[in-house]
This record gives structure tokens, sequence and C-alpha cells, in this order.
């Protein structure tokens, strides 16, 4: 439990650090480089090498490379939807979150399983 | 187009909108750490790379460039999504650098001092996506 609360508060500062930078930069495209940043994984690898090891952070980081991945095909689509359609963007980016489980579970499950 | 630090996308956040980011960000690396641990590590690190806090960043964005306009008398709708596109867009680019960073973590936490790694695979991240995004600038 205290594991998880470790977690959610080093995420929780990590995620908002690179969002606060997002922010100050222009232009809009360059910001948007920070919403992609790695600050899930910079706030997690270091807890899991001391306490799970660093072959298991190997393993993780082998299947991030999905993950990314994933992240890349979701944004791409997210940027050409909201460029090509009249929608709201909290229904598109949510919704399109299923694209990320598709592409990575589906690149888990070819290439990592 | 240069990059531009401006403090004036900081000042419309509010602590409402930073909570938010900081509740997203905290669950999802407490989800990644359960997730691994109930599923292995194979599942658990697909979500070092989940798109954490996008809807809510996409979501701000929308909000602040619509009321932007909407103070200078004009509706803002049309410019508030041609905003999310353009952040979503570099967010691509933001991911070949998470890949990058991926790459390079696995390749090195195993022989290398885990802190080293950790710099080393941010300077990918960093050093990538700027590549990418200078060089779509100039196409």
């Amino acid at each position: 439990m205290t594991d998880i609360l470790i977690r959610f508060l080093i995420g929780g500062v990590v995620v908002s650090i690179f969002a606060v930078i997002g922010d100050l930069f222009k232009p809009k495209s360059f910001a948007g480089l920070f919403g992609a940043a790695p600050s899930v994984a910079l706030a997690t690898i270091l807890l899991t090498v001391r306490k799970e090891g660093a072959d298991y952070a190997a393993t993780e980081a082998h299947s991030m490379v999905a993950g990314a991945v994933a992240f890349f095909v979701y944004s791409s689509v997210v940027s050409w939807f909201t460029m090509q359609r009249e929608a709201k963007a909290l229904p598109v980016s949510a919704g399109f979150l299923s694209i990320w489980a598709i592409v990575s579970f589906g690149l888990w499950f070819i290439f990592i399983k | 187009m240069r990059i531009k630090i401006d403090t004036s996308g900081l000042k419309a956040t509010n602590w409402h909108q930073l909570l938010l980011r900081f509740g997203f960000g905290g669950l999802v690396t407490a989800a990644a750490g359960l997730i691994a641990k109930i599923y292995g590590p194979a599942v658990g690190g697909l979500f070092l790379a989940f798109p954490a806090i996008f809807p809510a960043t996409a979501t701000l964005i929308e909000k602040h460039e619509r009321e932007k306009k909407q103070k200078a008398g004009l509706q803002g709708t049309v410019r508030a999504r041609k905003a999310v596109a353009i952040d979503a867009a570099g967010a691509s680019m933001g991911a070949i650098g998470l890949l990058a960073f991926a790459l390079v973590v696995r390749k090195l936490i195993v022989s290398h001092r885990p802190s080293l790694v950790i710099v080393a695979a941010t300077a990918a991240w960093a050093l990538v996506s700027h590549l990418l995004w200078m060089i779509r600038k100039r196409l």
C-alpha cells in the first residue's frame, strides 16, 4: 500500500512538472512534445529497480516500446481527427484512448508475449 | 517560428486544473505499478507510455484558446480545435522520443548505474523529440 501511495505522489509531481513546462513554451507544436514526456516512466523506473531489480525494469522498458508506438498512433489520430472534424477535445482524446489500448496490446501480443 | 517561453499559459492555469493533472498523473503511475504487480512487468511496462494527462491537457488547451478568442469578440471554436490538433501533432513527435527513451532504458539499465541510465534516456527523449520538431518545421 505504501509503495502505491509513493508511486501516486511521485507520479503526480513528475507529471505536473512536465505539464507546467509544456504550458510555458510556445509555439503549441513544441509545447505538445511535453504531452508525451516520459513522466510516468521517470516516476517509476528508479523505484522499480530498487525494489524488483534491473532485469524487471528492462522487461518493463521492452514493453514500453510498444506503448510508445501506440502513443504515436493515438496522438496522430487525435491530431488528424480534430483538424478534420468538428469535435470537442475531451470526447475525442478520451475516446481514442481505445486506439492506444488496441495498438499497445496488439503489439504486445504479436511481439512480446 | 522560434521557441519562446511565455508565462501567459501558466497564468491561465488555475489550481483546480493543476490538481486534476496531478491526480491523473498519480493515478496512472500507481496503476502502472499495480498492473505490473498483478500481470507482470511485460504488461505493466505498456502503461509507462500511457497518454496519462493528454485528454486533460487537450481540454485545457481548447478552453484557454476559446476563452482568448471570446475575449476578442470571436467564437473561437475553430481556433480552439486547431490548437488541440497542433498540440497532438507535437505529442506525436514526443512519442517517438518516448520510444528512444524506452530503447535506451532497455539496452542499458541492466549494465549501468540506473540514475545515469535515466539521465541518458531523458536526454535521448529530448534530443529525438526536438530534432523531429525542427525537421517538421523546415518541411
